[in-house]
């Protein structure tokens, strides 16, 4: 049973994907103007831009320039940067590690304020403790990211001077030797504790300002899914049979919200890696994020195009994932 | 209420702006060398930019700029949803089918890169902006409106309209659809306050409206050349982005309530 919802899963993934590489392929192509030029960018001359049209074989019929497409992206063939001059394979493989470290302790972060956020505010639920949860969780989702990453940066880095104003660690102190390119784990890797210390400390302003917009929507859907399980038959049972509250909440409630929140990290991860673009830029964080945003100012279509397939893909993953595990902790679904 | 008021205020600056503003021509092309980065004070609440442009001024006008972008990203985004959507549900089959498949792909890529991507292809211009989010927005309401009428499609007063000799498009127009109104209204209130956003952001990306046009989110960007000192230039403008999206956040908020009391406690 389970491996048929697998198999039913991951039979939906290279669909998506496909999908995903058209709608990117589409976007270069329906153009208007000139497909050659857009790629070739503006400071081509007109024999660039014709060595353009003929490597990419722009004068092809869409559906073969297609199969090219696919042909070119399954050898990693990705384009070149305009403003690295490296292949943009290259500079994603060279990057991505960056951006994984900062969303994986931005979905961490939004996890340990959303979830206790969104407990409370079930367990006492329409009082203060609620109201205030639920206002903040609103404010939250209504900061433009890019503005709170300025005013964090003002506010924590340059007036008080408490964390640092950017970057992956300062930049006197040398770096991890590369084994993962997540520094922690690097940093860890190599039991230099100072500069897990470092590298956690660079991470926390621009993880918070990721994981900002996504507290509301975990608090929400904890609040939702506790006060759900708090209503069942068990709960009462267990509460009748004498077992302390503290054993009830973390057994069984936690559990349950467990799962519903996990249906959240899929939407997180979509909205972080949007933010990415706009946070990594503020900090100054060697990310893809950072590397999608110099390419967006230059308008050096080849990398958008790739970063947009990139995170597509992840996306993707992610929520496969997400789906499989849904299927592991609650077998109600499985059918 | 006080949401509304908010809301009340803010149409009167974009309406208004112009005339409001001490310094109006400060959004269509003039610069002050002599006045450039000064403080907030009494002449310019908010200071002045770097290019001496009282930034009080910019931020009203800009008001309009924000307000028209959410409307017309959101008529964008519920107009080719509803008809995909209402396409997808009537039909069904095959059709339907293929074109929920093209909405889950198209939200697997997250809204704000699909949405700078077309930008990019299209052209730095508000005009793309609107365009590019709108085309990102529709699958949600694509996807709610498609489970609207395929829910209402097999009640029986639809039944009974066809019968009566309703075409599909009749009944649909008719009968279906208003009913899928409610939904619909609560979702794009709620939707305002994330349009204004991502404009806000694609503005912060270059890719919006160019300068003079007081743009909020491109007023942040370009005073990050200047910032941490002249910090004025950046945070106004980046305040107003907040309380616009705060208060239609609670605007939509209070209208789900209102309209939709299945999902309150």
């Amino acid at each position: 049973m389970f491996v048929q919802y697998v198999g039913r899963r991951l039979a939906l993934i290279p669909i998506t994907l496909l999908g995903v590489s058209a709608i990117v392929f589409l976007l270069a192509r329906i153009v208007p103007g000139d497909p050659a030029q857009l790629a070739a960018g503006d400071q081509a001359t007109p024999e660039m831009v014709e060595a353009f049209r003929q490597e990419y074989r722009l004068d092809r019929p869409i559906w073969e320039q297609y199969v090219a497409f696919l042909g070119g992206l399954l050898q990693g063939e990705l384009g070149r940067s305009m403003f690295t001059g490296r292949p943009v394979l290259d500079d994603l493989r060279a990057f991505l590690p960056a951006t994984l470290e900062l969303t994986a302790v931005g979905i961490t972060l939004a996890l340990l304020i959303g979830v206790p956020a969104g407990v409370f505010s079930a367990l006492y639920r329409n009082r203060w403790p609620d109201q205030l949860a639920r206002g903040l969780a609103l404010t939250g989702v209504s900061f433009p990211v890019f503005w709170l990453a300025l005013m964090l940066q003002l506010l924590l880095a340059v007036s008080l001077d408490l964390l640092p104003i950017g970057g992956r660690f300062p930049a006197a102190y040398k770096g991890p030797a590369t084994i993962t390119g997540l520094y922690t784990l690097d940093f860890a890797l190599a039991r230099d504790a100072e500069g897990v210390g470092l590298a956690l400390r660079h991470l926390l302003l621009p993880a918070l300002c990721l994981a900002v917009g996504s507290v509301a929507s975990i608090t929400r859907i904890t609040r939702t899914s506790v006060l759900d399980v708090l209503g069942r038959d068990f709960i009462r049972t267990s509460r009748a049979m004498g077992l302390p509250e503290r054993v009830v909440i973390g057994k069984y409630v936690l559990k349950n919200a467990f799962i519903a929140t996990l249906t959240m990290l899929g939407v997180a991860l979509t909205y972080m890696l949007a933010g990415s673009v706009l946070v990594e830029s503020v900090f100054d964080w060697p990310g893809i994020g950072l590397y999608a945003f110099k390419s967006i100012i230059q308008l050096d279509f080849q990398p958008i195009a790739a970063f947009t397939l990139l995170v597509g893909t992840m996306v993707a993953l992610v929520n496969l994932g997400v789906d499989v595990l849904y299927g592991v902790f609650d077998p109600r679904i499985r059918r | 209420m006080a949401a509304l008021a908010a809301i009340a205020l803010l149409l009167v600056a974009a309406v208004f702006g112009p005339s409001l503003a001490p310094y109006s021509e400060d959004a269509e092309g003039a610069i002050h060398a002599d006045a450039r980065l000064r403080p907030p004070s009494g002449a310019h609440p908010f200071g002045t930019d770097e290019l001496g442009r009282d930034v009080f001024s910019r931020v009203l006008i800009g008001a309009r700029i924000s307000l028209s972008v959410g409307v017309i990203v959101l008529v964008i985004g519920v107009t080719i949803g509803t008809i995909l959507g209402a396409i997808a549900g009537f039909v069904g089959g095959r059709v339907g089918e293929a074109i929920m498949r093209f909405t889950d792909i198209t939200i697997t890529i997250p809204e704000l890169i699909l949405a700078l991507a077309i930008t990019a292809v299209l052209g730095r211009s508000l005009g793309n902006t609107m365009l590019a989010i709108g085309l990102v927005r529709w699958p949600i309401y694509c996807r709610l409106v498609q489970a609207q009428v395929a829910g209402l499609a097999t009640e029986p007063f639809v039944e009974a309209a066809v019968a009566g000799g309703g075409g599909p498009a009749r009944v649909l127009l008719r009968h279906i659809l208003p009913n899928c109104v409610s939904p619909v209204i609560v979702r794009a209130s709620l939707d305002m306050g994330l349009a204004i956003l991502t404009a806000a952001a694609l503005g912060f990306l270059g890719l919006g409206a160019q300068e003079p046009i007081p743009e909020w989110g491109a007023m942040v960007s370009n005073a990050r050349n200047t910032f941490p000192t002249a910090w004025w230039s950046a945070t106004f403008p980046g305040l107003a982005i907040f309380m616009t999206v705060f208060a239609f956040n609670v605007l939509g908020d209070g209208l789900r309530d209102v309209l939709d009391p299945r999902t309150t406690d």
